[in-house]
């Protein structure tokens, strides 16, 4: 009886991942073929893009200022407390300005998404999008998922400019150093293969989450119900995804920029 | 309920079978369990309106999505519009569901989107030029008696004015074929009989096929013994004694297709699970 159960779970995650590998396949290829809804495209950025502004721009200013304030005191007992802006800058380019960026968007855009696609699919409002000739993966799963990908990239920029102005501020205002020092000790640091293993994580993470929170949305059932499960799913799946991808990326880009 | 319709003649295209718009061959479809439609063969000719009968939860609206292609038939075939889309990539689909029309059960209007703009989501998407989808989109609300809805949301309107708009949303590209799924389940009898005017309308000035799910035997004989007058722009009864030649019926019962013909053959069918629905 177990190991029917057990038979049976394994099945169904095996059949999720392959319902989701076609499903994220097809919503890219869609990305290359016409028709693409740029009109959805621009809507989805604003909602993505510029709604998720306001957090992404505080949680990047206040982990630039924890990073600071914890560095600061490790720093102190080797005299290092100079380094201070390099240490900041590096880990929020090179890591948690991607990786924050990714969660916090995940938490709010791949739960919108998958309760508002969901909300259709329990209404018949995509069954009656196919009945009317028109596809649902390209008008509503590929400018979402454009959309964040794009989005993302420029969040993460946003949010990387902020965790360093944190760690300025911090480092001023608390620690009492010399600003100056703080944003040339941040900047010289910087090599380009830096800038470029924190950028090419948001692509990643943007496909991701937009990927995961439609592709829930577009399976839910159950009504009301449903739609509140697969809200909570694309969140804590593109959560934990970001993290795990982020490791793989991680691995991959230091072998290929060793430090 | 009275009986007393006469023999109802079969219309010439039914007769011969020819051309059908709708042709569904041995068509079974499962969901894991027990079929929920088993062997469905049956075909709505050009001009015909086929009314589909049968209790709550035997594969009405399950039998309209696989007409439409929303569904595809584990075995058997359908041919929409001359093409069997058993077989047919999703792609192409597309193109043939857009030569048909669909009213929901619930109407499954756009929430986030104006009345205007529901109606008009065909054209939209083929990027019409604003002014030709305004003029369409007035038209069908007019066609449906609600031409104060224009820059409404759905969620202000009643059950019964979005079943309209939804009607609407199937007539504006004017389809070959028209599918409803229960258009009056919910509503009160004057609303219904609205909606039903509405069908008969269609019906009769544009000879639109067309497959209408229901379970109320009231809807089903008013669109048989009711024609549209279009000079007083309402419904009206047909004589008495006669009824709409081109209005044929369907019953299913627990998946299975238990009667294929006129008023008269449901009327005095001898099968026992017809016998139980009609009384």
């Amino acid at each position: 009886m177990a190991t029917l159960a057990i038979d049976r779970s394994l099945k169904q995650i095996v059949l999720a991942v392959q319902e989701y590998s076609l499903f994220a396949w097809r919503a890219l290829l869609n990305l290359f073929r016409p028709p693409i809804y740029w009109t959805d495209f621009l809507i989805q950025s604003d909602i993505i893009g510029v709604g998720s502004l306001p957090i992404v721009i505080l949680s990047g200013f206040f982990t630039g200022g924890v990073l600071a304030l914890q560095s600061a005191a490790t720093l102190e007992e080797f005299g290092a407390t100079a380094v201070t802006g390099q240490f900041v800058s590096l880990t929020m380019i090179r890591e948690l300005g991607a990786v924050l960026t990714g969660i916090m968007v995940a938490g709010r855009n791949a739960s919108s998404m998958a309760s508002e696609l969901g909300s259709m699919v329990v209404t018949e409002q995509i069954d009656a999008m196919r009945a009317l000739g028109v596809d649902p993966l390209r008008k509503l799963v590929t400018p979402r998922i454009f959309s964040s990908i794009v989005m993302l990239l420029l969040l993460t920029i946003v949010a990387d400019a902020f965790g360093i102005l944190g760690g300025d501020a911090v480092t001023v205002l608390l620690n009492h150093q010399n600003g100056t020092q703080y944003l040339n000790s941040a900047y010289e640091h910087l090599r380009y293969s830096d800038i470029i293993q924190g950028l090419v994580k948001p692509l990643f993470f943007g496909y991701l989450l937009s990927s995961i929170g439609c592709f829930y949305g577009m399976r839910t059932t159950g009504g009301t119900e449903g739609v509140g499960r697969s809200t909570i799913s694309a969140v804590v799946t593109s959560s934990v995804l970001i993290i795990a991808v982020d490791f793989l990326i991680t691995h991959v880009l230091l072998s290929i920029f060793p430090t | 309920m009275s009986h007393a319709f006469p023999t109802a003649p079969q219309s010439p295209a039914r007769a011969q079978g020819a051309g059908a718009v709708v042709r569904l061959s041995g068509v079974s479809l499962g969901f894991g369990g027990p079929d929920v439609l088993s062997n469905i063969s049956f075909s709505v000719a050009p001009g015909e309106t086929r009314i589909l009968l049968g209790p709550a939860g035997v594969g009405k609206s399950v039998l309209l999505k696989l007409i439409i292609g929303l569904l595809r038939p584990q075995e058997g075939t359908v041919l929409l519009l001359g093409d069997d889309i058993s077989s047919l990539p999703e792609e192409r689909l597309f193109t043939l569901r857009a030569r048909a029309g669909m009213v929901f059960q619930e109407g499954a209007l756009f929430d986030s989107l104006t009345v205007r703009d529901n109606i008009g989501y065909q054209l939209i998407q083929e990027r019409a030029p604003d002014d030709e989808i305004d003029q369409r989109v007035r038209e069908a609300l007019t066609f449906v008696g609600l031409e104060q809805t224009f820059d409404l949301y759905p969620a202000s309107l009643s059950g019964g004015m979005k079943r309209r708009v939804a009607i609407a949303r199937a007539l504006i590209h004017d389809p070959e074929l028209i599918l409803y799924d229960s258009p009056t389940g919910g509503l009160d009898p004057v609303t219904s009989t609205t909606i039903i005017e509405l069908i008969v309308k269609q019906r009769d000035v544009h000879a639109t096929p067309a497959l209408l799910v229901t379970h109320r035997l009231q809807d089903a004989f008013t669109l048989c013994n009711h024609r549209f007058d279009a000079e007083q722009n309402r419904m009206v009864q047909l004589p008495e004694g006669q009824i709409n030649p081109n209005t044929t019926f369907l019953m299913l019962e627990e998946g299975r297709l238990i009667l294929d013909g006129s008023l008269h053959e449901l009327l005095h069918s001898t099968n026992s699970e017809v016998r139980e629905f009609l009384e």
